[in-house]
């Protein structure tokens, strides 16, 4: 099993070590830093539905794009976040998972993993908006395992990129979302009474940031 | 590494002594197969480390993708409070087959606790918040699936045969098999 810390990479206010962390494919751009706006984007949710990101504007958004649909890490992955839906909820911020299969596989995975959040189809041209955010992995024609955390206002708050076999968990989301406040802005003085004191203080990419200072690099 | 939050507690099922070297807590799904191969493993590890080691299980179930973990993990709650959480524990993972809620009263009136107290418990999610407490901590302590591990509160990332899972604990130990 890989080890998580040693080859998770991340974009706080740093930028990204360029140098390969991982036997799997990673992305060969960076990925969108903490700090740009989102760029916008409209994509298949259902074989006759679309969305789009400037529906969300106002709250925050969780972006998860993933390899595939149907594969084991990220069946886990998607059955642990929905599991963890109603905590996003909290914090009023919306769960979106993004991967190049279509809005029809999306729909019978959905079905059959009981899921809660939607699925874009990244499909035609596929990839196109994985691209735009630095995910897309050619050698795999498909994107990496990376999330976005994007404010009320529709910029990265937190970017993060994880091998294509590892499971990134849903701590680095949690964290993001209590830097931004109730409300998706950013937190200019505490959150609401509730939240764990730890995630208080600092920058919203003040945890990224330090995962970035991967064990070998020191 | 990511550290395991909070920290074990009186709150916490134990077994083995609080002063033991080496904790090992698991987050675990009674209904994930995974958890149930770990299962064997952990108890020939209690058996090899005796004294040394204390072990504890945390709630982590994937309601969504297993119909009967909420329940399953409920019922071994409730059985916790009649003082029977590792006869009910062993007895699910023993049986993961057959977890529905009657089989979960009938593994409890083995225990012998009234069955009623359990299917009581169950209807009324009694100890449901308990449970998602469980495994929020998961969550924040960075458990992506079951079963995972800590060690010492350190997250343990290796296989969970009982070769490579009894190493970590060796190392922790610092090489002392039994006492």
């Amino acid at each position: 099993m890989a080890t998580r810390k040693s080859v998770r990479r991340a974009s706080g206010t740093k930028k990204p070590k360029a140098r390969s962390v991982s036997k799997e494919p990673v992305a060969t751009q960076y990925l969108l830093p903490a700090g740009t706006k989102a760029p916008d984007f409209t994509l298949k949710s259902a074989p006759d539905q679309s969305l789009s990101l400037s529906d969300f504007r106002g709250r925050p958004v969780i972006l998860a794009f993933y390899p595939a649909d149907w594969s084991p890490t990220c069946g886990d992955q998607l059955a642990l976040y929905n599991e963890v839906l109603p905590e996003f909820q909290r914090y009023n911020a919306e769960l979106i998972g993004i991967s190049v299969d279509g809005a029809w596989c999306h729909a019978a995975y959905t079905k059959a993993r009981n899921l809660h959040f939607p699925l874009l189809a990244d499909f035609e041209p596929k990839g196109a908006v994985a691209k735009t955010y630095g995910t897309y992995t050619p050698s795999a024609g498909m994107s990496g395992r990376a999330l976005f955390v994007l404010d009320g206002k529709g910029t990265i708050r937190w970017s993060y990129l994880s091998p294509m076999d590892v499971n990134p968990g849903a701590d680095g989301i949690l964290a993001a979302l209590e830097s931004l406040g109730r409300d998706g802005r950013p937190a200019t003085q505490p959150p609401a009474a509730g939240a764990p004191a730890k995630h208080r203080a600092g920058a919203p990419s003040a945890r990224p940031a330090a995962r970035t200072e991967a064990p070998e690099a020191r | 590494m990511s550290r395991l939050t909070p920290p074990p507690s009186a709150r916490d099922h134990a077994h083995g002594p609080a002063d033991a070297p080496v904790t090992l807590v698991e987050y675990g799904d009674y209904e994930c197969p995974y958890c149930g191969a770990a299962y064997p493993v952990v108890k020939a590890l209690q058996h090899r480390f005796g004294n040394r080691l204390r072990f504890i299980f945390r709630n982590f179930p994937l309601t969504q993708v297993h119909p009967h973990a909420a329940h399953a993990a409920e019922a071994a709650e409730a059985a916790a409070d009649a003082g029977k959480f590792w006869e009910m524990h062993d007895a699910i993972f023993e049986h993961q087959g057959a977890i529905t809620d009657h089989d979960l009263a009938g593994y409890a009136a083995h225990a012998g606790i009234d069955p009623a107290v359990i299917t009581g418990a169950l209807a009324a999610h009694t100890y449901a918040p308990r449970v998602r407490e469980d495994f929020m901590s998961g969550v924040r302590s960075g458990v992506s699936g079951t079963p995972s591990f800590f060690i010492n509160g350190q997250k343990y990332d290796g296989g969970y045969d009982a070769g490579s899972l009894g190493e970590a604990i060796l190392a922790a130990t610092g090489g002392q098999n039994r006492e």
